[in-house]
């Protein structure tokens, strides 16, 4: 019963989101304000429709209903009661319909908050976010219905992977596709603008909070998905240049690029065309991301044999959608006035660099990531692109922005002198150099590391001295300062908070360059040291948790000799699919790890594999702050999703 | 072209400008794009990994100083776990890996992952010794029990060993004793 009403709602939605993509086009082109005002109920009717789909897939896991095949294929009666709800995402169906779920929320959350919107834009910008939605519930009704049903049931499921059952899984995907789907909103944004061939300083101020919404939230899922794989996977790294990485790396890279274009957008009228065409792009490589991680192309082209409806499905979309915008782009741009003079060395003139170097960032990426494809389709040659490929060539790139990064805020508008903004940056270049001296003497001659903590603490001394600036530190008493800077627009603060997470991310990962691993096999009471840490191993016993048993060392940890912690790395058996995890022991300070895996046992001995890592937790720590510097800029009465309404109502004096 | 002649008379200065900027916008993405495509080009050719099976890197050994994939299966029996004799030592595990027709020897020193078993699949990254013994510093870990590593399955097809039609692959132990073609069944 459950998946016939969970199918059906799904079909609803498809219909409603059919008819938001039309209607209110119609009604906007003939300014028939009953058919333009429709898109806003059609949106929250498409989300309740696709809610309630959601909702009954969830509780066919939570019932372990195993005449829905989903259920049968990726849960078990015995998983705990989380995982079995986080197990609904957990498979290529599951997670699409999530993802759906999401861009119906999005519609509606732009129906809901866009009051600010004039009414037939805002319609046009609910239809394209219908084709969108109409378009992917198409892909889960023909290809990927997660309600496929399965006669005779079987009698239980057949369980889910266990690296899956984890918190990770439970906060990751969903943080990751509001992300990614809040692609689809600035998209949407930029296609309506181009229909009505109009796009202006408001443009840039009604996508900017969406922009920055999207790139937080794309921001805090990257994060969470390399924190996951830091402590699931137990190899110890945050970051692998995997191609599903990689995919959730360039709508970012984009992203970044969108939110300060869009910047200048609002404040100067220049780089509008150039604007649209990175909101376009931005989607475009969510939608890569999707169809790269979906048809399984990537492994090899050979893999894309085992699902090519999938595949070509997805990337069908992607033609038609990014296709049909840059057709659109390519119609309407060229009689787009470009207005806002500005000089090469100015703030506009900063942004336009950032944007060049995230989009050739963006560029190295994605040949890299694809170049697998390409040399078995024109060479058919096997080749994989590693780590060192991208290390080498995003670096030159990498340079740069953090040079650029931390004078841009301090440069005005239209013209500006090149040496005041780095002569205000000598406090920062300080402190940078005194970062490096401090790893130098802690550390030891690490060329790339050292000169990234100094990067690292250049770029937050940087967003300190820009905000000291604004406040007028220095030219006013203290007090004085301090009561300006509380009362800097919150905008202001949320850049320098993110620019200061990057910093802060650097020295997360620069941090990694000092790291230290040592592997050994132990038997009972043998300890391996890495500088003042020695692990002692205690004994490795039985444990069992729910539907895993475990093999758990103890191992005592002794900082100069003194007992200093108890850590209990394990590898987890999990009958039900017969699989084994590492799980990783970690103990952080917040300001260094110490990781602990156990491996193999053979003769007695336990093979003990432990790692010193300084500063890696302020990898994660700086994207929080990152996302948290996102979260403030939105939180800022000018860039309120529903401020300029508000404002305006309250202007005509009329309550709204 | 012929709006500029039109448009000519009233606001030339205006149009020049705006004629330089987008020719400005457009030097400065080709720019762009074209720093990006140097540093993939300069970057690629180092960095490439390719994926070979035994039989190729016996037919066309690599150089020891470049690093490549090599993959097959692992030889059941083939196991040893050595650097038993000192206490506290680095775990020094060996290994052949094998694709039915030929098989390399393989060191790896470290925590092999969970995934890792005799006759089953396996990607390992290193370099090739100068005494053609192979010395990984990385055996990729598979997520799951029944995946099997598209490069390899291709190196098996191509050995001859296995027709992925016909289901999971034989068990190695017995691979070079079989008759390439004959086998399946």
């Amino acid at each position: 019963m459950i998946g016939e009403a969970g199918h059906f709602a799904l079909a609803l939605g498809f219909v409603l989101s059919l008819a938001l993509s039309v209607l209110p086009l119609w009604g906007a082109a003939r300014g028939d304000a009953a058919l333009t005002e429709a898109a806003r109920p059609l949106a929250h009717g498409a989300l309740l429709a696709v809610a309630s789909a959601f909702g009954f897939l969830v509780s066919a896991y939570v019932a372990n209903d195993t005449t829905v095949l989903s259920v049968v294929q990726n849960s078990h009666s015995l998983k705990p009661l989380l995982y079995k709800i986080t197990g609904v995402w957990g498979n290529h169906e599951g997670s699409m319909l999530l993802w759906v779920l999401i861009l119906a929320l999005c519609a509606a959350s732009v129906a809901a908050f866009g009051g600010n919107l004039p009414s037939a834009f805002r319609a046009r910008v609910l239809a394209v976010l219908g084709w969108v939605l109409a378009g992917f519930l198409a892909f889960i009704l023909l290809t990927s219905n997660p309600f496929e049903r399965v006669w005779p049931p079987p009698p239980d499921g057949q369980g889910l992977n266990p690296l899956l059952q984890d918190i990770g899984l439970a906060i990751h995907p969903p943080l990751l596709y509001v992300g990614y789907v809040g692609t689809a909103i600035t998209y949407a944004f930029a296609v309506a603008a181009l229909i009505e061939g109009r796009v202006d300083s408001a443009w840039g101020r009604w996508v900017r909070p969406w922009a920055v919404a999207s790139w937080s939230f794309l921001t805090l899922g990257i994060a969470v998905g390399s924190w996951w794989a830091y402590y699931e996977l137990g190899w110890g790294g945050f970051w692998f240049w995997d191609p599903v990485e990689n995919a959730s790396l360039l709508p970012w890279l984009a992203g970044t690029a969108l939110l300060h274009s869009a910047i200048v957008v609002e404040k100067r009228e220049a780089l509008k065309i150039w604007s649209v065409l990175l909101a376009l792009l931005a989607f475009g490589l969510s939608l890569l991301g999707t169809f790269l991680v979906r048809s399984g192309v990537l492994n090899s082209v050979h893999a894309f044999a085992n699902d090519p409806e999938r595949g070509v499905f997805i990337l069908g979309l992607l033609l038609f959608y990014v296709g049909g915008g840059f057709l659109l782009f390519a119609l309407r741009a060229p009689a787009m006035a470009p207005a806002g003079l500005f000089a090469p060395v100015s703030r506009e003139g900063a942004l336009v660099l950032n944007n060049l170097l995230m989009c050739s960032l963006a560029a190295v990426v994605f040949l890299g990531t694809l170049w697998p494809m390409f040399a078995d389709f024109l060479f058919g040659a096997t080749v994989s692109v590693g780590p060192p490929f991208f290390n080498t060539a995003t670096f030159p790139l990498v340079v740069p922005l953090f040079l650029a990064m931390a004078a841009g805020p301090l440069m005005p508008w239209k013209r500006a002198a090149l040496w005041p903004a780095i002569e205000r940056l000598w406090a920062a270049a300080l402190a940078g150099l005194a970062g490096f001296v401090v790893a130098l003497a802690i550390g030891g001659w690490n060329p790339l590391p050292l000169f990234g903590v100094a990067a690292a603490v250049w770029l937050i001394g940087a967003a300190a001295t820009d905000i000291a600036d604004r406040a007028g530190l220095g030219r006013t008493s203290l007090a004085n300062a301090w009561n300006r800077a509380k009362g800097l627009p919150r905008a202001a603060w949320g850049a320098a908070i993110a620019h200061a997470g990057v910093g802060v991310c650097l020295l997360g990962i620069s941090g990694m360059g000092f790291a230290s691993e040592r592997i050994a096999a132990l038997s009972p009471g043998q300890a391996v040291a890495i500088g003042a840490y020695e692990w002692r191993l205690e004994g490795v016993r039985d444990a069992a948790g729910p539907n895993w048993t475990s093999r758990r060392a103890t191992l005592t940890v002794l900082r100069h000799g003194q007992p200093y912690a108890v850590m209990e790395p394990e590898r987890r058996f999990f009958p039900i699919g017969r699989q084994t995890t590492t799980e990783a022991a970690i103990r952080t300070n917040l300001l260094r790890d110490l990781y602990a895996v156990m491996g193999e046992e053979e003769g007695g001995r336990a093979v003990i594999r432990v790692h010193y890592k300084p500063l890696a937790p302020l990898i994660w720590i700086g994207a929080i702050v990152m996302a948290l510097g996102g979260f403030l800029s939105l939180s800022d009465r000018r860039l309120r999703v529903a401020g300029g309404a508000r404002r305006r109502a309250a202007a005509a004096g009329a309550p709204a | 072209m012929s709006g500029a002649v039109r448009a000519a008379p009233r606001r030339p200065a205006g149009l020049r400008r705006r004629k330089h900027r987008r020719l400005a916008a457009v030097g400065l993405v080709l720019a762009g794009l074209g720093l990006a495509v140097g540093l993939f080009l300069s970057a690629i050719e180092e960095n490439l990994v390719f994926f070979r099976s035994p039989s190729d890197v016996l037919a066309a050994p690599p150089p020891p100083e470049r690093a490549f994939r090599l993959g097959g299966l692992v030889e059941a029996g083939s196991v040893e776990r050595g650097g038993a004799a000192m206490a506290g030592a680095r775990p020094e595990i060996r290994f052949r890996v094998t694709d039915g027709a030929n098989t390399i020897q393989v060191v790896f020193s470290g925590v092999l992952p969970d995934l890792f078993r005799e006759g089953q699949g396996v990607v390992t990254l290193g370099r090739l010794g100068p005494d053609g013994v192979f010395r990984a510093t990385e055996v990729l870990a598979r997520h799951d029990e029944t995946y099997m590593p598209p490069e390899v399955a291709e190196a098996l097809r191509r050995a001859g060993h296995w027709d992925p039609a016909q289901g999971a692959p034989p068990p190695p132990a017995g691979w070079n004793t079989l008759n390439p073609r004959g086998g399946g069944g």
